[in-house]
């Protein structure tokens, strides 16, 4: 009705029309945000791959030093030390936003907060998913995994934590108003993450035996298709609510 | 107005009345489909030529399993269409399907696990319906446990919803991926419930404890629903009319 | 009513069972400021909120330039700023590279527009020192940096002088009557009066239930 007046008036005199940024822009500024303060803050970025040693290491303690016994269950090894250890870190990817209201100013930027978030969730991935696939070769060879297995277990790994990544963002966007919700959090993503871990620990235990692992890694992948697809509306669905 | 209905639907006063009088219309069916499918699963069927009587659990397991998942869905729905239209209703309806799902699901898992011992041998087999069932329970703890650690109802209601819809999107999901996983690391299960040649004196009582335990979950549903509006509505001035008379 | 920018029409908002907002009425229009007063725990900040659609009515409507905001909340929230009791920023950035971050996602800022921001609010010295060694006073300029940055029209402002020594008190309102004098509107939950001319200032007082 009035619309001419409120769109040119209410802007600052003398600015004229001020450019939007644009959604892509918005995306790279707060992935490169993320990647800054992380990389202020190294010791919180490391623990998680730190958990993830540990953890592998636990196992020949507790099975057995045999390589041959430790080559058998290195798969399964691998992934639920990868599923704990991307879970540990997801306390992180939205805490320090919610308390300092740097979530509220995404939610009310005019900008897509479904897009925002999404950015944040790549800049968690890349923090934290994609040194997990650079490690976890490293902890397969010390579980006596072949060589030959080391680029099968990288590209499982790296394609397997984007899906826990997005399904993690959902858990931890609905555990924003709990606090000590780090129990909670697990209960809520674990289940979810389940075909990732079955899909995931297939496809390295078939690149430690030499076979094809095409079939896994497809489904694999196809999990995190969906979640690029899905994880994100629910994300931001669920900031929203946490913001009321 | 072709809406009035929906309305209608999210007052909580006329879903509290409602709720009462339907209630006894489910129940007693209930109870009949119940005690008749138990007399006839229990004491007329015959024995099954390879598990003799042990088979009869599957009149109270399968219909467990199925609920549990119906119940799943009923939830998921409903919190979905809470979480969109802003129905309060709904939510109490998705908050009050939660217990009952996940009764239903133990139930399901304990009677799959007594006859996995005549069966099978073992109280526990790594059995892809077990298995997804187990999962199953897992998501039912999850928004229960999500929904008791908000204070704020509607936040409890709103991100509880998201979790449920977010769920039953999973669930196809899990239950493909378990099975694949299965069928790589054993034979196909012995369990087969959907065997085409079940005598109608096995199928009948079958069918009607499925048909029974749907009833009875309706039931308790209603039941649950009035507590869950009273609790929610507690300070609304028709609450303390419909509670006075 | 053809002048009325920013309306609120019988805004009711329930958490749990406590009624917060009975039916608030409001209307505010280019260059005026909307002070919101009333004791503790009357929903000033539930009001801002719901005003900027961080939290859902049950009841009544917002309506920006005649329109009922919830129609188009992407371009609602481009055209206001939204100040809460915190300032959003980030302990280990610097204000400096705060204002490019937290501004930048809205609009692009030139270098020379942060050094103006920073320069106005008094942060010329301290503007490349990690936030987490200021103090909250400091913080609080900051923010006030980068609502003059965001170039909106429509301030949502909760208590924005908390913090604030006497002349940094005199910064917001000098910043508030420049904001109404460029035809942007206000809506402020504040306790002391503001140093507005009387005839562009509204007055809401919110009550006790």
């Amino acid at each position: 009705m009035h619309r001419s007046a409120a769109a040119a008036a209410p802007r600052r005199a003398g600015a004229g029309a001020l450019a939007m940024t644009s959604a892509l822009a918005a995306a790279r500024l707060t992935l490169v945000r993320d990647l800054r303060l992380a990389f202020r803050k190294r010791g919180q970025l490391v623990q998680p791959l730190v958990f993830f040693a540990i953890v592998t290491t636990l196992f020949p303690l507790a099975i057995s030093p045999e390589l041959s016994r430790l080559r058998d269950v290195a798969p399964g090894v691998l992934w639920v030390a990868a599923l704990l250890s991307s879970l540990l870190a997801l306390e992180f990817l939205f805490r320090d936003d919610a308390h300092d209201g740097t979530l509220e100013q995404y939610a009310l930027s005019g900008q897509s907060l479904t897009w925002l978030l999404f950015a944040k969730t790549v800049a968690h991935w890349l923090l934290t998913g994609l040194p997990l696939a650079v490690m976890a070769p490293l902890a397969g060879l010390s579980l006596g995994v072949p060589a030959s297995a080391v680029p099968g277990i990288v590209v499982s790994v790296a394609v397997g934590s984007v899906a826990l990544s997005l399904i993690g963002s959902v858990g931890a966007a609905l555990t924003l108003g709990v606090k000590r919700s780090g129990a909670l959090l697990s209960l809520l993503t674990l289940p979810l993450s389940m075909p990732v871990l079955i899909f995931g620990a297939r496809a390295t235990e078939l690149s430690i035996k030499g076979g094809d692992f095409s079939a896994p890694l497809q489904l694999l992948g196809a999990l995190a298709v969906l979640g690029v697809t899905l994880a994100p509306l629910a994300t931001a669905a669920a900031v929203r609510i946490n913001l009321e | 107005m072709a809406w009035t209905w929906f309305h209608r639907l999210g007052s909580p006063p006329y879903i509290y009345s409602l709720a009462a009088r339907l209630t006894p219309w489910f129940a007693w069916p209930a109870a009949a489909l119940i005690l008749g499918g138990l007399y006839g699963g229990l004491v007329l069927a015959p024995p099954d030529y390879q598990q003799g009587d042990g088979f009869r659990i599957i009149y109270v397991h399968a219909p467990s399993a199925w609920m549990s998942l119906m119940v799943y869905m009923t939830m998921a729905i409903s919190a979905g269409v809470g979480l969109i239209w802003r129905m309060k209703v709904a939510h109490a309806v998705a908050a009050s399907c939660a217990p009952v799902g996940a009764s239903f699901t133990v139930c399901a898992l304990v009677t799959g696990s007594l006859w996995g011992q005549p069966m099978w041998g073992t109280y526990w087999e790594w059995d892809p319906r077990l298995t997804s069932e187990l999962i199953l329970l897992f998501l039912y703890l999850g928004y229960m446990g999500l929904r008791s650690a908000m204070e704020d109802v509607q936040r409890a209601d709103r991100s509880s919803a998201v979790l449920a819809v977010v769920g039953i999107v999973n669930v196809p999901i899990i239950h493909y991926s378990v099975t694949w996983w299965n069928s790589l690391h054993q034979a196909p299960s012995v369990m087969k419930l959907a065997r085409p040649a079940m005598p109608a004196s096995m199928l009948i009582p079958l069918l009607m404890m499925l048909l029974g335990f749907t009833l009875f979950f309706v039931a308790v549903l209603l039941v649950r629903l009035r507590g869950e509006i009273l609790s929610r509505e507690r300070s609304a001035s028709w609450i303390r009319e419909a509670v006075s008379t | 009513m053809s002048d009325c920018c920013l309306q609120g029409e019988n805004l009711h908002l329930w958490r749990g069972a406590r009624h917060v907002l009975r039916g608030v009425h409001f209307s505010v229009t280019r260059g005026e400021c909307l002070q919101i007063t009333g004791s503790n725990g009357t929903g000033k900040t539930s009001l801002l909120r719901t005003v900027s659609g961080l939290m859902y009515a049950e009841e009544g409507r917002v309506l920006w330039d005649g329109r009922d905001v919830r129609k188009d909340l992407l371009g609602f929230h481009a055209d206001l700023a939204y100040i809460g009791h915190e300032p959003p920023l980030k302990a280990d950035l610097t204000p400096r590279e705060n204002l490019r971050y937290w501004i930048g996602v809205r609009r692009p800022v030139s270098r020379d527009e942060e050094d103006q921001a920073l320069h106005r609010v008094g942060a010329d010295s301290w503007s490349d020192r990690p936030v987490r060694t200021l103090s909250a006073g400091q913080k609080r300029r900051v923010a006030l940096a980068g609502l003059a940055l965001m170039a909106v029209p429509l301030w949502l402002l909760d208590e924005p002088t908390t913090n604030l020594d006497t002349e940094g008190q005199r910064l917001v309102g000098s910043l508030i009557e420049e904001h109404l004098a460029a035809g942007g509107l206000v809506v402020a939950a504040i306790h002391h009066d503001l140093s507005v001319s009387a005839t562009a200032l509204r007055r809401l007082e919110l009550a006790r239930e």
